[in-house]
């Protein structure tokens, strides 16, 4: 990776007591199968987690069902103190506080960059049209597209509409960020300008979980790392000890191969 | 090759290849009549064959306009001034024009009140076809015209359109005020503060039926083209909202909201456009009271309506599937609830692509104003087939007639395909 300099700043990051989400004893089932078995994890505030795992392991499934775009059956799940059931204002609360990235960007095609950016906060935050313009614009220049503001997705590269993606979740000025494969989607050329995105975010103290196979990005960026396999947490160390020293025989045979080329 | 190195394998570009003009083509007339029309002797016998068709059309055609007359007053007439030239006959056109347009049985001194609902037609449909050029406060415009439009057709007191359209306006804004405390709540009070409205506008209207009033015209007497551009107009109108809610009804969670749209929707998609008309005609009079005063074009405006909402709900089922699930999530994980998430994702994207197959079935659906003529209502083709062809005077008069019907049908369906076209140029955003 080419920011050297963060490597020192890792430890530097705080992270505080408080707990920003909090799963217990989480169950799901896609009908008969099993995706997510006994899941628990608490994350703190500040913290920087990268979640890794072979394909159908239920990595995307664990990160959905944070902010409800998938249900779960059994458990419990807390974010930032709100409880996450079926009613439907806990989830607009959670939703509106948790940010989130996808694989595919999810842009919306009709509108232009800026009114990507400002839809939800004047729709859901009642900010005045604006203020959200400013904002944006604080987020777009912050991800270095400002330039880019009265364009289309469909006129952007890649990596510009992943980074107009997280602007736009930004603008809901979210407590916790979810990252769901953000960079698997992207050109090799693309992939370190989202990554920097990112860094930069977690430098700043944003408390981020993040479904990933960037492993440079995880040992740089991440206080813990998760793997996962058949819907179960397999193993989870901070990234130094999880890539010198990995302990279950899947995590050895899963690093061997996404390293060894 | 000059700064390339030319002799060794491994290979370095050392300078960028300018852009260059593309290669200027032959062009010229020949040119082209050669390459379109004759390349191969095979084309160049279709080229002749299609050539011949064109002849033996026009050579009917032209003589048939050229030579026509507008003269006289029946067939017999308009025959002896031809004297056998191939002459088409306009002069019924001329004589039985206002029975085309209005029918025959609309006062001829109150003509000029649906001529005016006519062309202010022109100014109240611009701000909803072409909102994105216009101030939005113009919409106003578009949702008084229905009310003036009815005022000036049917006549009658004022009150009538005018608390037609106050209880809509209360039923809003109740509905607005109470929707914070729920949607099923809010959309109840704005029922009911509609209907409170419409009955007491009802009695009013009862009371003073003389206040600001312009000669009724009974709903019978309308009539010719007249007759299908109001049921065209509403009736396109009406199922493009109505449509909208079935089709996402038929996407909802709640099984009986989906299960009333899917029954709905087949229903009325597998039984012919002409029965339900029969119904509206005949059979509703069966359940109604004697005396109940239940328009006719009321009810068949209700069944046209009913029946393109399920063929639009359809259409607009088709865009809903067209969209990436992703659009979903990101609306969901914006925290955008079902409305907005309908209102400013979804539904734009989806509308967009269902153009095609709206226009499709508003088109449709205009020309099937026309089958009102089976149930003795006299529109474009009622009153062609009926009064016109009936009379002693235009008796065997039928390509002037006819040609005319295509004409007033294909300017107004052609008007509606460009238009969609243009639209579609419009909200092409999606750099796809």
């Amino acid at each position: 990776m080419a920011m050297t300099d963060t490597d020192t700043a890792t430890p530097q990051m705080e992270i505080s007591d408080e707990v920003a989400i909090e799963i217990r004893n989480m169950n799901k089932w896609y009908g008969a199968f099993h995706v997510l078995r006994d899941i628990d994890l608490t994350v703190q505030r500040g913290e920087r987690i990268v979640i890794c795992g072979p394909s159908g392991s239920g990595k995307s499934t664990l990160i959905r069902c944070i902010n409800a775009l998938e249900e779960h059956q059994q458990g419990s799940i807390v974010v930032d103190g709100t409880p996450l059931s079926s009613d439907l204002k806990n989830i607009d609360k959670i939703r509106s506080e948790v940010g989130m990235c996808f694989q595919h960007f999810n842009l919306f095609p009709h509108l232009t960059i800026l009114e990507n950016c400002t839809l939800a906060p004047i729709w859901v935050r009642k900010i005045p049209k604006r203020e959200a313009e400013k904002t944006a614009m604080y987020f777009l220049e912050k991800v270095k597209i400002p330039d880019q503001a009265n364009k289309y997705p469909g006129q952007l590269s890649g990596g510009q509409q992943q980074r107009v993606a997280i602007a736009r979740s930004l603008c809901m000025r979210p407590r916790i960020m979810l990252f769901d494969e953000p960079t698997s989607a992207l050109d090799p050329e693309m992939i370190k300008e989202v990554l920097d995105t990112m860094i930069q975010l977690a430098e700043e103290g944003m408390t981020m979980i993040c479904v990933t196979h960037e492993m440079g990005f995880a040992r740089q960026v991440a206080n813990r790392v998760i793997f996962m396999d058949a819907g179960q947490i397999v193993e989870q160390n901070e990234p130094e000890a999880f890539f010198r020293n990995p302990q279950n025989e899947r995590t050895k045979l899963f690093l061997s191969q996404i390293l060894g080329h | 090759m000059s700064d390339t190195h030319a002799e060794s394998v491994a290979f370095v570009r050392e300078s960028v290849i300018p852009p260059a003009p593309p290669p200027a083509r032959e062009t010229g007339a020949v040119r082209w009549l050669r390459e379109n029309l004759f390349a191969t002797w095979f084309n160049a016998i279709l080229t002749l064959v299609a050539l011949y068709v064109l002849w033996v059309l026009l050579s009917g055609l032209v003589p048939w306009v050229v030579n026509g007359t507008w003269q006289g007053s029946s067939l017999a007439e308009c025959r002896e001034i031809l004297q056998g030239n191939g002459g088409g006959c306009f002069s019924v056109l001329r004589e039985r024009w206002p029975q085309l347009l209005f029918g025959f049985q609309y006062p001829d001194y109150l003509r000029w009140r649906p001529v005016l609902a006519f062309f202010l037609l022109f100014v109240a449909v611009p701000p909803a076809l072409f909102i994105m050029f216009l101030p939005r406060w113009t919409l106003i415009v578009t949702a008084i015209y229905p009310f003036l439009a009815y005022w000036l057709i049917w006549g009658g007191t004022i009150l009538t359109p005018l608390f037609a359209a106050l209880g809509f306006l209360a039923g809003y804004l109740a509905f607005s005020i109470v929707e914070r405390r729920g949607f099923v709540l809010g959309l109840a009070a704005g029922l009911l503060a509609a209907v409170a409205v419409w009955w007491f506008g009802g009695l009013l209207a009862g009371e003073f039926p003389r206040f600001a009033r312009l000669e009724a015209v009974v709903s019978r007497a309308m009539g010719g083209f007249m007759l299908n551009l109001i049921l065209g107009i509403v009736c396109v109108s009406l199922s493009l909202p109505f449509g909208i809610l079935l089709a996402l009804g038929r996407q909802s969670r709640l099984p009986v909201v989906k299960g009333f749209c899917v029954v709905f929707i087949e229903f009325v998609r597998g039984v012919p456009l002409i029965t339900l008309l029969f119904v509206a005609n005949v059979v509703l009079a069966f359940f109604l009271p004697p005396d109940a005063n239940f328009d006719l074009i009321l009810r068949v405006i209700i069944m046209i309506t009913l029946f393109a909402s399920a063929y639009i709900a359809e259409v607009i089922r088709g865009g809903l599937a067209a969209l990436p699930k992703g659009q979903y999530e990101a609306a969901d994980s914006l925290g955008l609830d079902y409305a907005q998430a309908m209102r400013l994702i979804i539904l734009p994207q989806a509308l967009k692509i269902s153009i095609p197959g709206i226009v499709n079935v508003a088109v449709g659906l205009f020309k099937d104003t026309t089958l009102v003529s089976v149930i003795s209502m006299f529109d474009l083709v009622g009153m062609i087939r009926g009064p016109i062809l009936a009379s002693t005077a235009w008796a065997g008069i039928y390509w002037e007639l006819w040609a005319a019907a295509c004409i007033m049908f294909f300017t107004v369906c052609y008007g509606i395909s460009q238009y969609s076209q243009w639209l579609e140029r419009q909200l092409h955003t999606d750099h796809r």
